[in-house]
């Protein structure tokens, strides 16, 4: 299992859940996890219902047997600031770069720097070893970019090492290069069983196998119940309207006559049943050519209830039962 | 509850999840919004459709596009990333960065649409503002390479140059823009801000032009600061870079003037009143809450919101059956038939004692609701036994009663969380009118579908 997960999607896929939920079951029994964003949208923070997260590492919660799941929100500025200062003792100067807006620039302006102080942070975690020498986290989780924007932002050392033929910014970008392209990591992509996802995640997949970075997982979010069989879908089409009634009405649903409350309901039952069937054969139709890609498939369930901190726990366990973890 | 689901009007969706009063507040907060005044508005010049990822924003757009030009207008679409087979349905599967006249639209307006690419955006801007010498050596230099390509942010500069371009050429009465996905979907009101910033900021002006500010007694401590500085800088980026950066820079000199007057001036064309801003967005959590962010955001940089579409609400044409009846009876059809069984039925079936330990409590409270479900269930009992006793020829059809009232019931709760969650962004800008978008079972890929989608704009206000 690789010590650095990298979760993607396409966005509205639910990849921040996703990155939460598998460092939930990555902390099995006393595993520490650290769960990463690097977007700065405080979708961690919203997810476990704490307050905003702050550039630090906190425990944020504890897994069912005794694991715990710690997380950060990496900032660039902050990160390289932190850089400054442990690679050059730069305190002082680092408060002159940032007033001159060299930290601005780059941090938001220069191309990939900010990419590499993201990636080099989660990097450095992934490699931390405390006074015994044991890795301080057993997985990092990232909670990375959107699906179209992944392979570039993994893929530091083509946009930076190009740039920065020499000097500690390049040796950066390289070392955090063969993390990033080792067995060590793994880059998951989420998606849904719809046309636009799916096809954002082969896409996706192709780009980072050009990349030549480990591409791990798929894993599909929010699948629906499968609620009509086929036999019940082929009887949708070919039911009589009153036999439907007639059952309506022996649950108790009213009457089955013309104008009946039962009667009334097998319309809109019908209808609501027809447009399952479409959507139902679309879902086939994506579950295949998700199925081309050849890459181990995972399913999680779209929670009734929406989102939150008890549905997190539960696709949790859905993924340790799958044995992501 | 009404003792007649099907009877139960039909606004009050969710009632049984939600209460009927919240069902009536929100029909009196949210007002509707409808998309055709303002799209057949001559003074609309610009219309923005910003919102999170993964919500239709470039379907709406395309949509809002379509119908415009189908109302008469000439209107030019500005997409950022369409999905492959959207933009083949408007044929600008090329990317040349040109608008394409869209055919197949109907009546007298014309469609044009396009998708922006990015570099080559970046490289006309440059074009058009150095001497070919000057703009050469700038398109060459690795460092402009780079961050015309690729960092984040220039997607966003160059949408709103593209529509400042658009904007200025006059041809199109009308400009509907899609914003690129941002990593928020905030950054591209940010974008010539930033651009302005940064180009005037002092670190630029060290980088050009360090010999002059040594002149200046005033700057004199910048000196020492600038040596410091980019010392550290060749340091971190390795020297190369450095040079790479400076000469970029100072090639890009005598552009950047007229790079920051255009990003001031598409800013202002922002809040012009000829623009209008919609935030997209669908009925989930994380969506609404981007979207209520949006809403405060364009408040306070005074640009003008006309209203949100909500994409993807579903709806029941059956939305007086509540989720627990409906679950509740399709448990009623699950049961074993006592039919099946031989034994007596009526008796059994209302009797406590045929209900295991192991039932959900469900399927009881169901039993012992109104009486009349009792009476009916016994009488179609009868029905059933009448019509002889081949049962598994029955059997099918109850099972697909219950597997459809299960649909029902799924489709219900849904309802209800939709409902939750625009309650929440209701309450908080109660002054945002919204328009509903049905939830489609596929995706759009031809015009009658983004035809279909601008219709479905424009009647849920209509009807209100």
């Amino acid at each position: 299992m690789s010590r650095l997960q990298v979760v993607s999607g396409k966005g509205g896929t639910g990849k921040t859940t996703v990155a939460a939920a598998l460092a939930l079951a990555l902390a099995t029994e006393g595993k520490r996890t650290l769960l990463v964003e690097v977007e700065g949208r405080q979708g961690i923070a919203q997810l476990f219902e704490t307050e905003a997260l702050p550039y630090e590492e906190r425990k944020i919660a504890v897994a069912p047997g005794g694991g715990e799941v710690h997380a950060l929100a990496i900032d660039a500025e902050l990160a390289l600031l932190d850089y400054l200062q442990m690679f050059y003792k730069l305190g002082g100067a680092g408060r002159a770069l940032k007033k001159l807006g060299a930290i601005d620039f780059a941090t938001t302006i220069a191309p990939g720097i900010r990419d590499v102080l993201l990636t080099g942070k989660a990097c450095e975690a992934v490699r931390r070893k405390d006074k015994q020498g044991r890795f301080v986290y057993d997985y990092v989780v990232m909670d990375a970019p959107p699906t179209g924007r992944i392979t570039r932002f993994l893929n530091v050392n083509d946009e930076v090492a190009g740039l920065a033929k020499i000097g500690p910014i390049h040796n950066q970008a390289q070392a955090v290069m063969r993390v990033l392209k080792s067995p060590e990591t793994a880059v998951h992509l989420v998606t849904l069983l719809e046309e636009m996802p799916v096809q954002e995640t082969a896409d996706g997949i192709a780009e980072l196998r050009a990349a030549q970075l480990p591409v791990g997982r798929i894993i599909v979010n929010m699948v629906r119940p499968q609620v009509l069989d086929a036999a019940g879908l082929e009887l949708v089409r070919t039911v009589e309207r009153s036999s439907v009634a007639q059952a309506l009405s022996a649950a108790g649903l009213g009457g089955a006559r013309r104008g009946g409350n039962a009667e009334k309901l097998v319309d809109p039952l019908l209808d609501q049943a027809a447009e399952y069937s479409e959507r139902y054969a679309l879902e086939q139709e994506q579950r295949a050519s998700l199925g081309e890609l050849g890459l181990p498939m995972h399913e999680l369930p779209l929670l009734a209830e929406g989102m939150d901190l008890a549905g997190l726990y539960e696709l949790a366990t859905e993924l340790r039962k799958q044995g992501l973890s | 509850m009404s003792p007649d689901p099907a009877e139960a009007p039909e606004t009050t969706v969710g009632e049984d999840a939600v209460g009927g009063q919240e069902a009536g507040r929100r029909l009196s907060a949210a007002r509707a919004l409808d998309v055709d005044p303002l799209l057949d508005d001559p003074e609309t010049r610009i219309v923005v459709c910003c919102g999170s990822g993964g919500v239709g924003k470039t379907t709406t757009a395309a949509a809002l596009g379509l119908r415009a030009a189908e109302r008469g207008r000439k209107v030019v679409v500005l997409t950022i990333d369409p999905a492959r087979r959207l933009a083949q349905s408007m044929g600008i599967d090329s990317l040349d960065n040109v608008p394409r006249r869209v055919k197949g639209t109907e009546g007298e307006g014309e469609l044009h649409a396009m998708m922006l690419d990015m570099k080559r955006t970046f490289d006309e801007v440059v074009e058009a503002h150095a001497d070919r010498e000057r703009a050469a050596a700038i398109l060459a230099n690795p460092f402009y390479q780079s961050l015309s390509a690729g960092f984040a942010g220039t997607q966003e500069y160059m949408a709103m140059e593209k529509l400042g371009q658009l904007r200025a050429r006059e041809e199109w009465d009308l400009i509907v823009v899609d914003t690129p996905p941002s990593r928020s979907a905030l950054d591209f009101l940010d974008a010539p801000k930033r651009l302005g910033s940064f180009l005037d900021g002092r670190l630029i002006r060290l980088l050009t032009a360090p010999a002059k500010l040594g002149g200046r007694a005033g700057m004199a401590f910048l000196n020492v600061g600038m040596s410091m500085m980019t010392g550290t800088l060749g340091k971190l980026l390795g020297g190369q870079l450095l040079k790479d950066v400076q000469t970029f820079v100072a090639a890009m000199d005598t552009t950047f003037g007229g790079f920051r007057t255009r990003a001031d001036a598409t800013y202002k064309l922002l809040q012009a009143p000829g623009t209008a801003f919609l935030v997209v967005a669908a009925p989930e959590r994380d969506a609404l809450r981007e979207a209520a962010y949006f809403v405060e955001r364009l408040a306070a940089e005074k640009m003008p919101l006309v209203g949100l579409v909500l994409n993807r609400v579903h709806d029941s044409g059956a939305a007086g059956l509540s989720a627990e009846r409906a679950l509740a009876a399709a448990e009623n059809l699950e049961d074993p038939r006592i039919v099946d069984q031989g034994g007596g039925k009526a008796g059994l079936r209302n009797s406590p004692d045929t209900y295991g330990s192991s039932r959900t409590p469900a399927p009881e409270s169901a039993a012992g609701d109104p009486s009349d479900t009792a009476g009916n269930s016994a009488t179609a009992g009868d029905t059933a036994s009448e019509e002889g006793s081949p049962a598994d020829t029955d059997r099918p059809v109850d099972r697909l009663t219950a597997g459809l009232l299960r649909l029902h019931a799924e489709r219900m709760r849904l309802l209800a969380r939709e409902q939750r969650t625009r309650d929440r962004f209701t309450a908080r800008h109660p002054e945002v009118a919204v328009v509903d978008v049905p939830a489609l079972p596929g995706d759009v890929h031809d015009l009658t579908g983004l035809r279909d989608i601008g219709t479905r704009l424009a009647s849920d206000g209509a009807e209100d």
